[in-house]
């Protein structure tokens, strides 16, 4: 797919939570480039003293009558914290799309489990909006620290199936995603993951038992995003391999985690 | 519009800009953002006999205005470059530039001769600096002696054009410059990167996966810049400057200083099209003090 230098306008920047920010941006000269779900953008950071690169965020939505992108990002250092205190109207230059989306599920009998854990859900957003055009009821299987900590909750609960689990019994059921009552009663064929690498693992190791396919989304750090840099790499059955390149979305087969 | 034409030991480059080993990967990465043929030469990523698994993960920590890497030359082999790489970069119109690495003097020689046979590859850029390998890469470049071993090894085995990069992370580097000069180099790229370290104070552990790394981007400048000054003044042969180089005064700066050229590095990580604009910087800086070519700038920096 071919990737585009963009400056994008912001529209709405919406506080969800004190830590986390929803960016939403239009090119205001013409339509916005195709993008899968699953794939990033690296967004550039303006004003922060301490910080250099570009910040990988992964496409959270696109709505095509808005023709926005809409980004959901985590407040973790003074980059994103730039990135939070940005107000609409403001230019936000972007590279985009960027690597490899969640495979998408081609017949209408399949049955999708989305898991995502906290700013993890982001992708699995437009990818659930995604499989809605095409006929398929995503399932949503979300998990956060805390009540709080969930994100969007009334977007993916109309897209379709949400399941919900904190750490603190705030919301849902109480524990991780991975001791969600849903997991005992139905079968997927397929289950797409992204979220903290431990519940990933924790996911992944469920799919392999389960003889589900699964797919999840690594968030090496990066610093060119286009595979040049050979910096986010992961291990994998084939060496060595970007990140941002060959990912960020990987068959767990393909990597030499222990599950 | 002046005249960006430059030239490097015969070989014949459409502008002053270049891109540096290991920031740009084969040009390919970039074609979406930059028309290949604008720019004055390509070096693709850094070349060793036998394939490289590169270091461990993680491998990079952002620093203040830069970024330090330990990649540790991770490339498939001059095998698989010549095989499944050559045949998509070589019909590219512009100086397709390999920068070959090696733990041996005889490992160069050996990579250098394979690239020789390549109709379309005019020259190497021998890498006698890497900070991020055990051995070879800059165990050679941080004594005369050693760097002189490597280039006469591959001065025999490769007949185009050979241009050396030189490691800053030395007391001299015109000492060094000088002795491969003497042994045979056409031209000496400079500077590498700077060897450097991040910690990680609430984890209270080193940031990267072997504990150093190179320094690169815009906080390096400075003393990119003396260096290549200093090297310019002391030899006879071609310099090109590179060294957190990110706009066209800091490509300008370079000229002045005394290389006939200059690479971009990690400034393609921020901005992918910056090359050309790089160009098209220089060419409006030309224009505005009434130069009529790049070359008459080359080195007028008292």
């Amino acid at each position: 797919m071919k990737k585009y230098i963009l400056d994008l306008k912001l529209t709405a920047v919406e506080r969800l939570h004190e830590r986390y920010v929803l960016l939403k941006a239009t090119d205001c000269q013409k339509p916005l480039p195709e993008m899968q779900p699953g794939q990033f953008a690296q967004l550039q950071i303006e004003g922060s003293k301490q910080t250099f690169l570009r910040r990988p965020i992964s496409i959270h939505y696109v709505d095509r009558k808005q023709n926005e992108v809409w980004f959901l990002v985590q407040t973790v250092g003074d980059g994103t914290r730039q990135l939070a205190r940005m107000q609409a109207g403001d230019t936000l230059n972007v590279i985009l799309p960027l690597g490899n989306g969640f495979t998408m599920p081609s017949d209408a009998s399949a049955r999708v489990l989305q898991v995502g854990g906290g700013v993890g859900v982001a992708p699995l957003l437009y990818m659930g909006a995604v499989m809605r055009e095409k006929g398929i009821e995503p399932t949503f299987l979300l998990g956060a620290r805390s009540a709080g900590d969930l994100l969007q909750l009334d977007k993916f609960r109309a897209l379709g199936r949400v399941f919900v689990t904190t750490e603190d019994g705030s919301m849902g059921e109480k524990g991780f995603v991975t001791q969600h009552s849903l997991l005992q009663q139905e079968k997927f064929t397929q289950i797409s993951v992204c979220g903290p690498k431990p519940m990933m693992v924790a996911v992944a190791r469920y799919a392999k038992s389960a003889d589900t396919p699964c797919e999840v989304s690594l968030e090496n750090m990066m610093a060119c995003g286009l595979g040049a840099c050979l910096c986010c790499v992961e291990d994998t059955e084939t060496g060595n391999v970007c990140v941002c390149k060959e990912g960020p979305v990987f068959d767990i087969k393909k990597l030499k985690w222990q599950i | 519009m002046a005249d960006l034409r430059t030239n490097i030991a015969g070989l014949q480059l459409c502008n002053p800009v270049m891109t540096a080993s290991g920031t740009f990967g084969y040009g390919l990465e970039f074609q979406d953002f930059v028309n290949l043929e604008q720019i004055g030469g390509i070096i693709v990523k850094g070349t060793t006999l036998q394939p490289r698994q590169g270091n461990p993960y993680p491998r990079m920590a952002e620093t203040a205005q830069g970024m330090l890497n330990c990649v540790g030359l991770q490339n498939k082999g001059v095998d698989y470059f010549c095989e499944h790489i050559y045949p998509q970069i070589k019909d590219i119109r512009t100086n397709m530039i390999v920068n070959v690495s090696g733990n041996s003097p005889e490992d160069y020689a050996e990579c250098a001769a394979r690239i020789n046979e390549l109709e379309h590859i005019p020259a190497i850029e021998l890498n006698i600096s890497c900070p991020n390998v055990k051995h070879g890469g800059m165990a050679f470049g941080t004594t005369t002696d050693g760097a002189a071993s490597v280039v006469k090894a591959v001065r025999e085995a490769y007949k185009k054009t050979l241009i050396v990069k030189l490691s800053p992370n030395v007391t001299s580097i015109t000492d060094i410059a000088l002795a491969v000069q003497d042994a045979g180099a056409d031209a000496v790229s400079l500077i590498n990167t700077l060897m450097g370290m991040a910690i990680d104070a609430e984890k209270r552990k080193r940031v990267l996966s072997i504990g150093t790394g190179g320094l690169s981007g815009p906080c390096v400048k400075p003393v990119a810049l003396r260096m290549v000054y200093q090297v310019a003044h002391a030899v006879r042969i071609p310099v090109i400057g590179l060294g957190g180089i990110s706009c066209a005064t800091d490509a300008v700066e370079f000229l002045l200083a005394g290389a006939s050229a200059v690479e971009i590095g990690t400034a393609n990580f921020l901005d992918p099209a910056i090359t050309v604009k790089v160009a098209e910087g220089i060419n409006a800086y030309l224009d505005r003090h009434g130069f009529q070519s790049v070359k008459d700038i080359i080195g007028i920096c008292e």
